[in-house]
């Protein structure tokens, strides 16, 4: 290669790696501000901030999701599977919310450690299958829990 | 090697080489992208959780992946631009720009238009969404200042230091949902592992995406071609080919 080209191109990936870097750290400091939502785990650690506009994120909680009968509100827990949150909402909620799915809310977080929620966003996972699938997925790992349950019995700890 | 690069910069040759390509190019392209936005539309299973809405996949995908690629390709080119000074690296960037920017656009309104009735609504400052439209105005950006400069070598370098400072941004769109928070789900196709649909849904999408690639190859030759032509207007080989449609 032509010494000239040779000094452009090492100057050309001096800059590209500074500049990668300096990105690189910025993001890093404000990692926290560009994460979308609190994990149940921070908020239950204290790290949200109370009385502040903030969004959760996480699981619905199986068998958590209570609704009124008489009005619009529901609550329910929102869990990371390390801790979990209680989250009161009023409101229509979207067509994917249901236990065991992932939801990211928008709302104020109260004295007594409660998420008081404003608006309900679903979040779906990567995972895409046809619904044949997906139910013969579901017997196929009741069953498992079945046996596994079974086993649990026969063995002896 | 070496001489087959050099003879790459040449505008007659590629504006030569390209014209063979073309049909090729283009004939493929619209073959797979039918193939698979049909078969993804009208025949593959619905998924179990989202029902039908989730087929806007088979054209948001495509698309996004597409407007990163571009965007790789072009800093590649401004690359080259920079280090090689060559006149078809530049014509390149030039000719692909508003494509990408197209591309962008595109997976940001197929993704809002699939995110209202999955999530709940059409748009959500998370990373990866703002990372994506940072990379719509990247596209704008070069575009703007590649008109603001009338000069062409003076608009080819600062075109290029501009794609190349936004080439930081891809890596961020891509592991956004890694390293942060996001309402966007992770990706479902992963180089080290199977993708996490099955093969009557990713197969469809591999065509579209493959189709789109060809497509994008026969745009981006139609466009340099152009580019070329209005470059070289005063060249003997272009007198030449506009009085003998070939050359």
């Amino acid at each position: 290669m032509h010494p000239i080209r040779k000094k452009r191109l090492t100057i050309v990936l001096f800059l590209l790696a500074g500049l990668s870097v300096a990105v690189a750290l910025t993001t890093y400091a404000l990692r926290q501000n560009i994460n979308l939502f609190y994990d149940p785990s921070q908020i239950s650690a204290g790290e949200a901030p109370v009385d502040v506009r903030i969004r959760a994120g996480g699981m619905v909680e199986e068998g958590s999701v209570v609704r009124d009968p008489e009005s619009l509100k529901v609550e329910f827990l929102v869990t990371d599977y390390s801790a979990s949150v209680p989250v009161e909402y009023v409101g229509i909620l979207p067509d994917l919310f249901a236990e065991g799915q992932g939801i990211v809310a928008m709302g104020r977080l109260n004295n007594e450690g409660r998420f008081v929620a404003d608006q309900v966003l679903a979040k779906h996972d990567e995972n895409y299958m046809p619904p044949e699938v997906a139910s013969a997925l579901e017997k196929a790992s009741e069953a498992g829990a079945k046996s596994a349950t079974e086993s649990t019995k026969s063995a002896t700890y | 090697m070496w001489q087959f690069f050099h003879k790459l910069g040449s505008p007659k040759w590629f504006f030569g080489i390209s014209t063979r390509f073309m049909p090729w190019l283009l004939a493929g392209g619209v073959l797979l992208l039918m193939a698979g936005v049909v078969w993804g539309l009208a025949f593959a299973p619905k998924d179990y959780l989202q029902g039908n809405s989730y087929r806007i996949i088979f054209i948001h995908v495509p698309t996004a992946f597409m407007a990163q690629s571009v965007y790789i390709m072009m800093a590649s080119a401004a690359l080259v631009t920079l280090v090689w000074r060559m006149k078809l690296a530049d014509v390149f960037v030039k000719a692909v720009a508003p494509v990408g920017l197209v591309l962008t656009f595109l997976a940001l309104f197929t993704g809002a238009v699939w995110g209202k009735p999955t999530w709940g609504t059409w748009w959500i400052w998370d990373a990866r969404l703002t990372s994506m439209l940072i990379l719509l105005f990247l596209y704008g950006g070069v575009i703007a200042l590649d008109r603001a400069i009338n000069d062409e070598k003076s608009a080819a370098r600062a075109v290029a230091v501009l794609v190349l400072v936004g080439v930081v941004n891809i890596p961020i769109i891509k592991y956004s949902v890694d390293w942060w928070n996001t309402l966007h789900q992770p990706a479902t196709f992963k180089l080290t592992e199977k993708p996490s649909m099955p093969a009557e849904m990713w197969v469809p999408l591999l065509l579209s995406v493959l189709g789109l690639y060809l497509i994008f190859g026969w745009l981006a030759c139609v466009r340099m071609q152009t580019e070329i032509l209005s470059r070289e207007q005063r060249t003997r080989w272009v007198k030449e080919f506009v009085l003998k449609g070939r050359v």
